[in-house]
C-alpha cells in the first residue's frame, strides 16, 4: 500500500510554471503518482492572481479568483509547487471576493482555500511522507522562499524532504531567510534594489560550494538564477520537486 | 567643508542653528529614482548593513529570551486596537486627567497648528532657545525651522540628532537616526561643527566612540543648565491617570524633562494606552525590540506637575496631522498601533540596502511606507511609489511587536494608489492596459493556452538559447535583464505536455 | 469649531463603521496583568542583569548598609555626596565618619551647584529581576529628580523584599506612587547611546556610573 493510494490530486500547476517552467509539475506529477496518487489537471485553471492583486490590480485579479474557485471547488485535494502561489490563494482570495461584493463567492473561496496545499505540506501533513525515494547525488543549498516560510508557512517541510533524499549533500546557506529581492513587478520596478538583492543572494549560494540552489518557487530561482547565470558561475537554480522526482533507477538507467 | 552655513540661503537673516539640506521630503523624486545615490555608495551600504545586521541580532536575542513574547504581541495588538477604535473616549479621558493634574493640553490639527503653539509657548516664556528630546513627531511637523524662523534655536540632545543637526543632514532612522554615519564621519561633523554653535569638540578628538559621546556630553552640558524650555514628544500617554511616558537611553530626555522650568509634549493622538498597568505590555514589547535590551536605561514617567520636582509649566499639544485619515481606512488604521521601534526597518532587505534617505519621509522603511502615503495622501510621486517600496518578504510582519500586517497594508496602498491614478489620469496607463490584459487573460484557461502560443513562438525563433541576456527594450525587459538573465521559454508548455501523455494513454 | 472639536468630530466620522461603542467590550485584551515572571532566583537574576548593563552591584547584610556605601562611593572616586532628606541616618553617619562631604538639597541647590557634587545616594521604590531595572518615585528617599540626574555617580541601596520579578509585578507595586501623581524613574544601567555604529558607550548625559548595593532583610540575617 501506497501512501496516496485512493488519493485523487488536482494539480496546480501555476501559470509561470506551466508556461516556463514546465518540468517542475512535471516532477511533481512524477513524485505524486510514485506515491500512488491519482493526478488530474484541470485544464481551465490558470493563475492566483498575485501579480495583480501585489501590483494594486484587485479589480484585475477577481477573475483569477472566480476562474480557481471553478476549476477546483470539486476537488478534496488541489497542490501546488509553489509556497508563493499557494500562500497567494489562501491569503488572498477571500479578500478579493470580498473587494468584489461578492459574498457566495467569498464563502466558497475560503472552502477551496483549505482544501489548497503547497507540494510541500501535501507530501509532509497528507501523505505523512519524508524519504518519497528519491536519489540526487548532489551538493545543494536551500533557500526557504520568503513565501513559503512566511505566507504559506511551510515551515520546515522542504528540509525534511531533502534531508530524506539518498546521496544528497546540503550545505548552509548563509542569511538563508534574507529575501532574493524577487517581489513579482518589484524585481521591474525597483530593479537596482532588487537586483542588489538577488546579487548578495546568489554570492552567498555560490560561497557555498553547491552546485544546485534548491528552493520551492521558480520565481525566486529564476532572479537567482538570473544572476547566477550572468555572472557564469556555473550555479544552477533547481526546483525542490525536480530533486525528489530523481530516483537511483532513473539515475542508473 | 568652508562653507559658513550659518548665512546659507538667499535670505541673509543669520542661522541661530545649523541649517537643514534644502527642498522638502514631498518634493523628494519617487523611490525608485531616489534610491541610486544610496546604491552606489558603497560606505553608506557598508554601514547599513553592519548597523541593521548588528541590531536585529540582538532583536531576535532579547524577544526570544521572553518566554510569553507571542502572548505578548497579541496584548499590544489588542490594547492599541481597543484605543484606536475608540480615540475619541481616550482623548477626552486623557485630557481630562492631564488637566487634573495641571498639563495644560492643547489641540492640533496640523504640523503647522503644532508648530504655532510651541512657538507661541516659547515666545511668552521670553526665550531665544529651546532644548530638545529627539522626537519623531517634531521631525514630522519641522518645528525646529519653524522655531528658528519665530528667532528660536532648536538644540537637539540626542546624540545621533546631533550629529544630524550638525551635520546639516536629515535623520535616516527613527531610532538611530544618524546610522548612515560611521565615526569619522561623525569625528569629522564634530571638529567642523561644534565650535560654531558652542562648547568646541577637543581638537585632538579621535574616532573612538566613548570619546565622541564625552564631547557630546560636555557640548550639550551648558544647554542643559541654562535651558529654560525643552520640547519632547511622548512614547505613550496613559489615559486614565493622565501620566506621559519617554523612554530613552542617554539622559538627554531626563535632563530635559527634569532642568527647565517649561516643558512642551507634542504627542500623536495615537499614542494612548488605557490604564497604568498597560505600561507592563509596552514597556516589555519596546525595548527589546527597539535597541534589542532587556530594558532601555532611562525611562521617566510623569503625572503632571510636582511641586519643588521638574518642570512647573507642563503642556502636551495632541497632534492629528493626517492620523485620523489613517484611521478612516478600515485596513490601513492597523498601522497606528505603531509604537516606533523600527524592528521593521532593522530586518528589511531593501532598508538595508538604501538607507532612509530615498523614502521622502521622517518614517523611513516598511512602517515608513505604510504610514506616509496615509498620513500625507497618494497625490504625489514619492508618496505613490513608497508602498512600492518593498519586496513583500514579510520579514517585518513577523518582528512587528504590535502585529502590524504591514505586507497587507503594503498590498492595500498599492491598490489604493491604483485606484487614485485611474480616478485622476485622463488615460489608462500603459501598465493599467497591460494588467487589464493579464486579468482578462486569467479569467479563462483556453485565453492562457493561447497566449501561450506566443512565448514558444519566440522560443522557437532562438532554439538554441536557453537564456536571454540584456535586452534593450525599455521598461520591464531591460529593468529585469540589466543584470539578470532570462530562462528561455520551453518549447512545450505543461499543458501540451499533459495532452501528449493523455493522449499515449 | 475648536482644533478640539474638529479632531474628536474627525475621529467620530473616522470609527463610524464600529459599532459596539463600549471599548472593553468592542476589543477583549487577554492578557493577565501583574503576574510573576518564572526567573529562577529573583535575587541572581536582579545581580546578573544589573553587571550585564556594566553596572556595580554588591549585596550586604542590613548592618554592613553603611559600609557598603562608603566602599561603593570610594571605588567610584566620589569625595562630596548628595543627600535626600529622607535617607536614613545611619548611611549619613557611615558617610560622615568616612570623611565624605555630605550635601543636603536645603536650601534647594541650583543646577550648577548640583553639577558640582560627585555623586548621589539614595534608595529606591521597587526594582525588576528580569530587566536589571531600579523604579524610584523620588520619595523623600530618592529625592527630587534632578538629584539623581546631574551628579556624574549615583549610588542606589535596593532591599531585597523591593525586588520583584518583572515588570509586570513593579508595575502594579508603582501603583500608588502614579495615583499620587508622583514622578517615576526606571533606571536601567547607567546612562548609554549606541548611536555611533551602534556600538554601545556607558555614560552620557545620565550619572555615568550606577553602584547598587542589595541590601538584606535584617530578619534573614
Amino acid at each position: 500500500m501506497k501512501p496516496g493510494d485512493g488519493k485523487t490530486v488536482a494539480l496546480f500547476a501555476t501559470c509561470i510554471n506551466d508556461t516556463m517552467f514546465p518540468t517542475t509539475p512535471q516532477a511533481v506529477v512524477t513524485v505524486l503518482e510514485r506515491l500512488g496518487c491519482k493526478v488530474v489537471f484541470p485544464k481551465s485553471q490558470t493563475c492566483c492572481g498575485q501579480m495583480l492583486t501585489n501590483t494594486g490590480y484587485y479589480d484585475e485579479a477577481v477573475p483569477s479568483v472566480r476562474n480557481y474557485v471553478r476549476t477546483f471547488e470539486d476537488y478534496d485535494y488541489i497542490v501546488g509547487p509553489s509556497g508563493s502561489c499557494i500562500g497567494a490563494v489562501r491569503h488572498q482570495h477571500p479578500m478579493l471576493a470580498e473587494h468584489a461584493g461578492d459574498k457566495a463567492l467569498k464563502s466558497v473561496s475560503e472552502e477551496v482555500v483549505k482544501r489548497t496545499y503547497d507540494f510541500s505540506e501535501f507530501l509532509v501533513d497528507v501523505l505523512d511522507v519524508t524519504d518519497v525515494g528519491a536519489y540526487f547525488p548532489h551538493r545543494v543549498t536551500f533557500h526557504p522562499t520568503c513565501h513559503s516560510l512566511r505566507v504559506a508557512k511551510v515551515g520546515d517541510r522542504p528540509m525534511q524532504l531533502l534531508r530524506a533524499v539518498k546521496g544528497i549533500t546540503i550545505l548552509d546557506l548563509p542569511d538563508a531567510e534574507q529575501c532574493c529581492g524577487f517581489g513579482g513587478t518589484f524585481s521591474v520596478k525597483n530593479s537596482e534594489v532588487s537586483v542588489a538583492m538577488a546579487t548578495d543572494k546568489a554570492r552567498n549560494a555560490v560561497s557555498t560550494g553547491a552546485e544546485y540552489v534548491v528552493a520551492g518557487d521558480n520565481a525566486c530561482l529564476m532572479n537567482i538564477g538570473g544572476v547566477l547565470h550572468r555572472g557564469n558561475t556555473g550555479v544552477k537554480p533547481i526546483h525542490l520537486a525536480e530533486i525528489l522526482a530523481q530516483t537511483e533507477e532513473a539515475a542508473i538507467a | 567643508m568652508s562653507i559658513d552655513h550659518r548665512t546659507e540661503g538667499s535670505v541673509a537673516k543669520p542661522r541661530l542653528t545649523p541649517a537643514p539640506p534644502t527642498g522638502s521630503y514631498l518634493g523628494m523624486p519617487a523611490f525608485p529614482k531616489g534610491v541610486k545615490k544610496e546604491l552606489e555608495n558603497q560606505q553608506l551600504r557598508r554601514n547599513l548593513r553592519h548597523a541593521t545586521t548588528t541590531i536585529r541580532g540582538k532583536r531576535a536575542l532579547r524577544a526570544a529570551e521572553v518566554h510569553d513574547w507571542e502572548e505578548l504581541r497579541v496584548a499590544g495588538e489588542q490594547i492599541k486596537n481597543r484605543v484606536g477604535r475608540h480615540l475619541d473616549h481616550y482623548l477626552v479621558q486623557a485630557e481630562e486627567a492631564m488637566t487634573r493634574a495641571g498639563i495644560t493640553v492643547h489641540w492640533a490639527r496640523d504640523a503647522e497648528e503644532a508648530n504655532r503653539i510651541v512657538v507661541e509657548i516659547a515666545k511668552s516664556k521670553g526665550t531665544d532657545e529651546v532644548v530638545k528630546i529627539k522626537s519623531m513627531v517634531t521631525q514630522e511637523t519641522e518645528l525646529n525651522e519653524a522655531l528658528e524662523e519665530a528667532g528660536i534655536a532648536a538644540w537637539e540632545t540626542d546624540l545621533a540628532e546631533l550629529i544630524v543637526q550638525l551635520g546639516h543632514d536629515r535623520p535616516s532612522h527613527i531610532l538611530v537616526p544618524a546610522i548612515h554615519r560611521n565615526r569619522s564621519e561623525v569625528r569629522e561633523i564634530f571638529l567642523e561643527e561644534m565650535g560654531n554653535w558652542g562648547t568646541p569638540a577637543p581638537p585632538d578628538i579621535s574616532d573612538d566612540p566613548p570619546e565622541l559621546a564625552a564631547a557630546a556630553r560636555t557640548h550639550l552640558r551648558e544647554k542643559f543648565l541654562r535651558a529654560k524650555v525643552a520640547i519632547s514628544g511622548g512614547n505613550f500617554i496613559v489615559a486614565e491617570t493622565g501620566s506621559v511616558v519617554i523612554v530613552e537611553s542617554e539622559g538627554n530626555g531626563r535632563m530635559c524633562l527634569t532642568l527647565p522650568e517649561t516643558l512642551i509634549s507634542v504627542v500623536g493622538i495615537e499614542k494612548l494606552l488605557p490604564t497604568f498597568e498597560d505600561l507592563e505590555v509596552f514597556l516589555r514589547l519596546l525595548p527589546r525590540s527597539s535597541t534589542g535590551e532587556r530594558m532601555n536605561p532611562y525611562t521617566s514617567i510623569w503625572t503632571g506637575v510636582t511641586e519643588g520636582d521638574g518642570p512647573q509649566d507642563l503642556h502636551v499639544v495632541l497632534l492629528d496631522n493626517g492620523r485620523t485619515n489613517v484611521l478612516a481606512d478600515p485596513v490601513g488604521r492597523e498601522a497606528l498601533r505603531c509604537i516606533r521601534c523600527s524592528a521593521c526597518m532593522n530586518v528589511c532587505p531593501v532598508y538595508e540596502r538604501v538607507g532612509g534617505h530615498a523614502y521622502g519621509s521622517v518614517y523611513p522603511g516598511p512602517i515608513g511606507s505604510i504610514l506616509t502615503p496615509q498620513l500625507r495622501g497618494v497625490a504625489s510621486p514619492i508618496d505613490q511609489s513608497l508602498p512600492f517600496a518593498s519586496s513583500l518578504c514579510g520579514a517585518c510582519n513577523d518582528v512587528c511587536p504590535v502585529r502590524i500586517p504591514i505586507s497587507d497594508i503594503l498590498v492595500h496602498m498599492r491598490h489604493k494608489v491604483v485606484e487614485y491614478k485611474r480616478k485622476t489620469h485622463k488615460l489608462p496607463t500603459g501598465e493599467s492596459l497591460l494588467f487589464k490584459g493579464i486579468g482578462w487573460m486569467m479569467g479563462k484557461g483556453q485565453r492562457l493556452a493561447g497566449a501561450q502560443v506566443a512565448t514558444q513562438a519566440a522560443a522557437r525563433l532562438m532554439k538554441r538559447r536557453k537564456y536571454i541576456g540584456p535586452l534593450p527594450i525599455p521598461g520591464y525587459p531591460s529593468a529585469w535583464t540589466n543584470a539578470r538573465d532570462l530562462p528561455m521559454p520551453p518549447a512545450q508548455t505543461f499543458r501540451e505536455w499533459w495532452d501528449a501523455r493523455e493522449e499515449q494513454r | 469649531m475648536s482644533a478640539r472639536e474638529e479632531i474628536l468630530e474627525r475621529i467620530r466620522r473616522a470609527t463610524a463603521d464600529i459599532r459596539e461603542k463600549d471599548p472593553v467590550r468592542d476589543v477583549p485584551v487577554d492578557w493577565a496583568y501583574g503576574r510573576p515572571t518564572p526567573v529562577g532566583d529573583v535575587l541572581d537574576t536582579f545581580v546578573e542583569n544589573i553587571e550585564d548593563y556594566k553596572a556595580r552591584i554588591v549585596r550586604t547584610g542590613a548592618d554592613g548598609t553603611g559600609r557598603a556605601i562608603v566602599e561603593a562611593l570610594t571605588e567610584l572616586g566620589a569625595k562630596s555626596v548628595l543627600v535626600p532628606s529622607g535617607v536614613q541616618d545611619t548611611w549619613v553617619a557611615a558617610l560622615e565618619a568616612g570623611g565624605f562631604t555630605v550635601v543636603r538639597d536645603e536650601p534647594v541647590l541650583s543646577h550648577a551647584e548640583l553639577n558640582e557634587v560627585d555623586a548621589v545616594l539614595t534608595g529606591a521604590r521597587v526594582a525588576a529581576a528580569e530587566t536589571g531595572t531600579i523604579c524610584l518615585d523620588h520619595d523623600d528617599d530618592q529625592g527630587r529628580r534632578a538629584l539623581t540626574l546631574v551628579p556624574d555617580r549615583h549610588v542606589c541601596v535596593v532591599r531585597e523584599d523591593q525586588v520583584v520579578s518583572d515588570i509586570p509585578e513593579a508595575v502594579a507595586r508603582l501603583r500608588p506612587a502614579v495615583e499620587a501623581r508622583r514622578p517615576i524613574t526606571w533606571i536601567s544601567g547607567g546612562s548609554a547611546t549606541s548611536d555611533i555604529e551602534l556600538a554601545r558607550v556607558e555614560g552620557v548625559h545620565g550619572p555615568r556610573n550606577l553602584f547598587v548595593v542589595l541590601e538584606a532583610q535584617p530578619s534573614s540575617r
